[in-house]
């Protein structure tokens, strides 16, 4: 009989959870029991709400799931697995078949949580590096091409179409370029990159490889935020054993081409998200936002002709070069083309990571896959694109969640990360924030957002406390104008938009006669 | 800096200075060494990367994760982003502050524990979130904040 294969996640979220243990306690108890098993610690397949999940290979069914699986759980599976496995209460069935998986449309993350993601071997067997093989046989100008044909614009938030900015770096003469990754996912909400980093980190590798063929650059950096330090060590392991397999190095793949690659490490600087600013700090300065142009696709790291793209970008390339534009064009709404991953975050039941193709409501994301608020209280606002994006009031839920159309309502989709709130939000105390923020990060090269935030924050205090409120509205709204078309990049010129929807959407917390209720800010689990 | 420290910080000036915009990934390495970054090893790092002292005491300074002054033996970091507002991080932090007798960017009296606040960590579907050291915590609630502080150890990590 050969050994019962067992999977066990060893992302970060599903260790906050408890994934560890649960592991530990699958091995101990097979081997208390005599039994001959596997552990596989794979990546998460992103159902955060079943986290941690227990996967086990079964002859009949595939693989079939349980969850959430704690570990004083083990001992009860692997009685159930001996008799009718469909009665005990943790069994979700086959994998492939819960709903929330099985009605999105993966593309990127079509691997994750499928093995060990450092197996080399199992991600060529899954397609890996069929792009890059692909690649190595095109002109530049033809990869570029390709890239264009896609349609695929930047998963970062900005949404710039990702082969322009290639052609322009191709275009542009020099002996040395670089391929830059960004990797600082700062937005609360977003989990994306994370996921991608720690259950496929060889398909950013493979991207990024894609793009110094494309544009002639030679090194590579992944910018990584220091907050995920799993995703750290998974990129370092990656980097190493792609290069011992020759895929990094002088000679990629065989071929005469040569691409170099390292991970940095950021500070704890939101800022540092923002291109230009990511770009001085991997210079190993303080990470201020240099003024455009030039574009850092003319003048970007030390200077040279640099491609900046978010991990998902680079990791679609990957999915481009194997299966081709039209392929990958083939799904979204209008100009945004391909799929997003977005990310179900804050007080909902069922949170994780949903690729859908662009088009999808925001309360098809919330309601069918989100299941309702964690609290089961009526859910109140909704943050869509991070800590710069607007809260969006029920009236606003119906949008078609793709670039244009949010942009039509002063929102924006960025990098997809959808937090909720449920009835006990203090919708004065989210517009403070905001402000506040903006001033713990701003880089202060600007005077509008290093100045206006922390005047932000004061003026909002004074509305809350009522102190001659309807003059302090004025010179809030007057305040968020200075901001959006002062300040030099997104961090001032989009704080605005959090504070102007809560007092748009929401004018009743900061009315002189609100009522905070007595539950808001309380723990609601 | 003593003799022991500046040899420490040589030889991470040494094994890292070749590389393009080092200074990033020496402060961190002297972070990892030491715990944190003296102001002594200023004028030292000053004089090794040709760099002014004011530029590394800038860059020193504009990164929330460089620390001039040594820290607690765990550092705990409580997120104070929207999705672990939207899960009572608010109660939560002011639950942290009050049980660790300290305030942010403070260790507490017997040396145990370094309080920070952090803006995401990532884990926004299982909210709120803490940073023990390397390891992130979900769903932490005043309760589960409590247990966690009580299995911290003088000197390993947390169960």
């Amino acid at each position: 009989m050969t050994a019962l294969r067992f999977f066990v996640p060893q992302d970060t979220t599903a260790c906050a959870l408890g994934a560890d243990d649960t592991a530990l306690a699958v091995v101990t108890t097979a081997e208390a029991r005599g039994l001959d098993i596997d552990l596989i610690r794979n990546g998460t397949r992103g159902l955060f709400w079943l986290e941690p999940l227990l996967e086990v290979e079964t002859e009949g069914e595939g693989r079939i799931a349980f969850g959430p699986v704690m570990e004083h759980d083990i001992p009860a599976i692997l009685d159930a697995l001996n008799a009718d496995v469909t009665t005990h209460p943790l069994y979700l069935g086959p994998t492939e078949d819960i709903a929330y998986l099985k009605n999105q449309q993966r593309l990127t993350f079509s691997r994750a949580g499928l093995g060990d993601p450092l197996c080399l071997e199992n991600y060529q067997a899954l397609g890996g590096f069929v792009g890059l093989q692909r690649a190595l046989k095109m002109t530049p100008q033809g990869i570029v091409d390709e890239v264009k044909g896609s349609g695929l614009r930047g998963r970062g938030g900005a949404a710039f179409p990702a082969g322009i900015k290639w052609q322009t770096v191709l275009n542009t003469p020099g002996e040395k370029k670089y391929i830059v990754c960004n990797a600082d996912e700062g937005d609360s909400g977003t989990f994306a990159d994370r996921v991608l980093m720690e259950a496929d980190p060889y398909q950013l590798i493979e991207g990024m490889i894609i793009a110094g063929l494309a544009v002639g650059a030679t090194r590579g950096y992944i910018y990584l935020r220091s907050e995920y330090p799993k995703a750290h060590e998974m990129l370092k392991h990656a980097i190493k054993n792609a290069q011992q397999a020759g895929y990094l190095g002088q000679s990629v793949a065989g071929s005469d081409r040569s691409f170099e690659l390292q991970v940095r490490l950021g500070g704890g600087a939101y800022i540092c998200g923002e291109e230009t600013s990511l770009l001085d700090s991997l210079e190993g300065k303080r990470g201020m936002v240099r003024a455009k142009p030039p574009l850092p696709a003319i003048e970007g790291l030390f200077g040279k002709p640099t491609v900046v793209n978010n991990v998902l970008t680079l990791a679609a390339i990957s999915t481009i070069l194997e299966k081709g534009a039209d392929y990958y064009q083939g799904f979204g709404l209008g100009r945004s083309r391909g799929t997003l991953a977005f990310q179900l975050a804050g007080n909902i039941k069922r949170g994780g990571l949903i690729e859908l193709a662009f088009g999808t409501t925001l309360r098809d994301v919330v309601q069918e896959y989100g299941n309702g608020s964690y609290s089961g209280r009526p859910i109140r606002a909704i943050q869509v694109g991070g800590p710069l994006g607007a809260y969006l009031p029920e009236a606003q839920w119906d949008t078609p969640l793709d670039y244009e159309s949010f942009a039509a309502q002063n929102a924006m989709v960025g990098h997809g990360g959808i937090v909720v709130f449920d009835d006990t939000v203090d919708m004065g105390a989210q517009a403070r924030f905001a402000m506040e923020f903006c001033a713990e990060e701003s880089c202060g090269k600007c005077t509008p957002c290093r100045i206006g935030s922390v005047r932000g924050v004061e003026v909002i205090d004074r509305v809350l406390a009522d102190d001659n409120r309807d003059k302090n509205l004025i010179v809030l709204h007057d305040l968020c104008d200075t901001m959006e078309f002062g300040s030099l990049c997104a961090m001032g010129g989009m704080t605005p938009f959090p504070v102007r929807s809560a007092l748009q959407y929401f004018p009743e917390d900061f009315a002189a006669d609100r009522v905070v209720s007595t539950n808001r800010g309380e723990q609601t689990c | 800096m003593n003799d022991s420290l500046e040899q420490k910080v040589n030889e991470i000036v040494d094994g890292l200075c070749l590389l393009e915009g080092a200074l990033l990934p020496i402060l961190h390495a002297v972070q990892a060494e030491l715990g944190y970054v003296p102001s002594s090893a200023v004028p030292f790092l000053s004089r090794r990367l040709n760099l002014s002292r004011a530029e590394i005491h800038g860059v020193i300074s504009f990164y929330h994760d460089f620390r001039t002054e040594p820290g607690g033996t765990h550092t705990v970091q409580i997120c104070r982003a929207e999705a672990c507002q939207s899960m009572g991080s608010r109660t939560l932090e002011a639950h942290a502050k009050l049980a660790l007798g300290v305030d942010f960017g403070a260790t507490t009296e017997d040396g145990l524990v370094t309080l920070e606040p952090v803006y995401c960590l990532g884990n926004c579907a299982c909210a709120p979130s803490i940073r023990i050291d390397d390891h992130v915590h979900a769903r932490v609630d005043s309760h589960r904040f409590d247990q966690l502080m009580s299995a911290l150890d003088k000197t390993g990590d947390v169960k």
